[in-house]
């Protein structure tokens, strides 16, 4: 078996295994947990509808405090968004999918992937530096943050060597970037980049408790 | 000058001396070890936890906005009053003691046990530097109640015997006399005859039945008692069936601010049961933000069970009086700002009120920059005023509030909080600043029509 035989076979299995096994333990490890009951008078009833609210609204900085986060939270928005177009529109990857699921749809220009894959580089190393040279993050930064950089950065960078055949075999290349991205599966739920579930249910908790008070959400 | 006077100006004309950088001091209370404070601490702050703070300990990305929204930070530009760093070793007993891969942390050393060093020294960012305003709440992309996270740390803290020794003492002496500043049911009594004849209104004390009960600060029966000559007038003006009581008129709770859950209960449960024992429907809560935070909101779970009674902040009584058109108010035809206290417009949903009243009053609300649910804290609020160490950063971060309501240009500064009051008041001396807070209830009181009158409900008075 070679490296990219043991990336598409044992390796993927074991990557998704992990990923599905942490992801479980996290959310019920939190689910789970007791909740107390609140017997105080609500203002409004319209708590779920607080939760969708924040959910939505949380995603756009409040007019106050645009001018303070707009940097990073543009950075962010460029890699998250090319981060998806990524993943879901290389031919390489939809054709990937269609393999396992058998579920497809249709490509997007090679070109337009290229551009999304070097402009969301580009913003994952402008955040890296900031979190290097910001006194803020440089304090509250943890190995977590460093480390889920690395591994959210790998696949992109692997990536785009492996489209370009720079570096190596193709099957090599290839094989390293299927690697990345199951390192990534398997950091995932241990880590800061769980942060994709656990952003709907903290600020849906949020939102909904600070509704039922008619407080600032 | 040398740069030292000019860098740490002293402040000779007020009664407390402050430098930038006061010694270091940890405060303790009790004698326990070391090792049992940190054991106590992180047992209470753990024992807090259900699935809403664990999915907020969770959640954090490590984006550090929070600072931005946080007016320690904003004012020093030190990185350690981020708020989330605040809670940091928190997040490490959570992450090695009880979060879903705490085995795994554990077994592994990836997250050291916290130590009493860490704790002491971390007793300035929860305490000294954070006044639980919130406003890093509304800030965090993740949506993390921090403010919320700080008061379960606080638990712990205070379990451990790491409180700040002056908010401490004023939350002890509260559970020992019933009042932190001394406002005893004694001296409150007396004081409420003393004001009734001295301003000929009639104030009603222990009537055995209400439809209301009013309770008060002690920070406006020793520095602001008008606010009580100013309560009766009002409820006397509508006609109402109400009482102070004294078995149940202290509404501050610094139990809860020094994270006492005990103290905390023990002052919630002494106006619950006086509103109970005259058959009150509705309680009102005097001019004070964590008052209002204690009772309208935690109140009901201090009991156990739902109130009986309806809570109101008093500017959501007064809003209500002026919504159904009972209270009759002269113009005051004159431009006022109005500063919210946080635990009653971000954190307690009552921003609208006090601008329903300021509306009525006839007043040109020029509004602070930025204003109502975003509006910056005062800085006094969450048991720092009691703290002296905290003096010099207090101040600076009042500069900021200084800013705002000086840019408001109006002539009347307004509030409805005697907790920010005070620290307006002392905030104003330590400057020398031309602007004097001023309580919405008393405005309101002044600008009664009919304010000759009536007594209200029937029965003794004092």
């Amino acid at each position: 078996m070679n490296l990219l035989d043991f990336a598409r076979g044992p390796g993927l299995q074991g990557a998704l295994a992990i990923f599905l096994f942490g992801m479980t333990w996290r959310l019920a490890g939190i689910l789970l947990l007791r909740r107390k009951t609140d017997f105080s008078v609500a203002r409004t009833g319209d708590w779920w509808f607080g939760a969708f609210r924040l959910i939505v609204q949380r995603s756009l900085p409040r007019r106050e405090f645009a001018s303070a986060t707009g940097y990073p939270l543009a950075l962010s928005y460029l890699f998250h968004i090319g981060l998806v177009i990524i993943l879901f529109g290389l031919n390489q990857h939809i054709l990937l999918l269609r393999t396992y699921t058998g579920i497809s749809w249709s490509n997007l220009p090679s070109g337009l992937v290229n551009l999304a894959a070097a402009v969301t580089a580009a913003a994952m190393v402008a955040l890296l530096i900031r979190r290097l040279s910001h006194p803020v993050l440089r304090l509250i930064s943890n190995f977590d943050d460093y480390f889920s950089w690395l591994v959210a950065f790998l696949p992109v960078a692997t990536g785009m060597l492996a489209v370009a055949h720079l570096g190596g075999r193709y099957e090599n290349l290839l094989a390293i970037h299927i690697l990345s991205a199951e390192l990534l599966l398997v950091w995932f739920p241990f880590g800061k980049l769980m942060h994709a579930s656990l952003i709907f249910l903290s600020r849906g908790t949020s939102g909904a408790l600070l509704t039922r008070k008619g407080a600032a959400i | 000058m040398s740069t030292l006077e000019s860098e740490h100006p002293l402040t000779l004309d007020t009664p407390r001396l402050t430098v930038k950088a006061p010694l270091q001091r940890y405060d303790k209370q009790g004698d326990l070890s070391d090792g049992q404070r940190v054991e106590q601490a992180m047992r209470h702050f753990v024992r807090d936890f259900g699935a809403t703070a664990a999915t907020w300990m969770e959640a954090c990305i490590h984006c550090g906005q929070c600072a931005d929204a946080c007016h320690y930070y904003v004012q020093t530009g030190e990185a350690k009053y981020t708020p989330i760093w605040k809670l940091e070793p928190f997040k490490q007993a959570y992450k090695r003691e009880s979060g879903p891969f705490a085995p795994i942390y554990r077994a592994l050393g990836l997250k050291k046990p916290v130590t009493a060093a860490e704790l002491e020294s971390w007793q300035e960012l929860i305490y000294d530097s954070c006044t639980l305003c919130g406003r890093c709440s509304l800030i965090c992309p993740m949506g993390i109640d921090i403010a919320r996270l700080i008061s379960l740390a606080r638990h712990g803290m205070a379990k451990a015997g790491l409180v700040p020794h002056e908010l401490w003492a004023v939350a002890e002496r509260a559970k020992r006399e019933g009042s932190p500043l001394g406002a005893t049911a004694k001296v409150f009594r007396e004081r409420c005859e003393w004001l009734a004849d001295e301003h000929n209104t009639p104030i009603h004390v222990d009537l055995p039945r209400a439809d209301i009960l009013v309770s008060m600060s002690s920070i406006e029966i020793m520095k602001y008692p008008d606010s009580i000559v100013a309560t009766a007038r009002v409820l006397n003006h509508l006609g109402l069936s109400w009482t102070f009581r004294t078995d149940g008129y202290e509404a501050t709770n610094f139990g809860m601010l020094a994270g006492n859950a005990d103290w905390q209960k023990d002052s919630s449960l002494k106006l619950v049961n006086a509103a109970i024992a005259c058959g009150a429907h509705t309680l009102i809560l005097p001019e004070c933000g964590h008052a209002y935070g204690a009772l309208r909101w935690q109140g009901a779970n201090m009991y156990g069970k739902p109130l009986p009674f309806r809570v109101l902040h008093i500017s959501e009584f007064l809003a209500e009086q002026v919504q159904n058109g009972s209270l009759r108010l002269k113009p005051l035809q004159k431009s006022v700002t109005f500063h919210d206290p946080c635990q009653v417009s971000r954190r307690g949903g009552a921003t609208r009120a006090p601008r329903d009243v300021l509306n009525a009053l006839g007043t040109d609300l020029h509004e602070m920059t930025p204003t109502g649910d975003v509006n910056w804290c005062c800085g006094g609020g969450g048991g720092v005023v009691t703290i002296h160490r905290a003096d010099s950063l207090r101040y600076k971060v009042f500069q900021n509030k200084m800013r705002q309501v000086d840019d408001a240009n109006a002539e009347l500064l307004v509030s409805s909080c005697s907790n920010c009051r005070q620290t307006f008041d002392d905030g104003q001396a330590h400057f020398h600043w031309d602007k004097t807070m001023l309580s919405l209830l008393e405005l309101v009181s002044d600008q009664l029509i009919d304010t000759t009158a009536t007594t209200g409900s029937q029965g003794e008075s004092a």
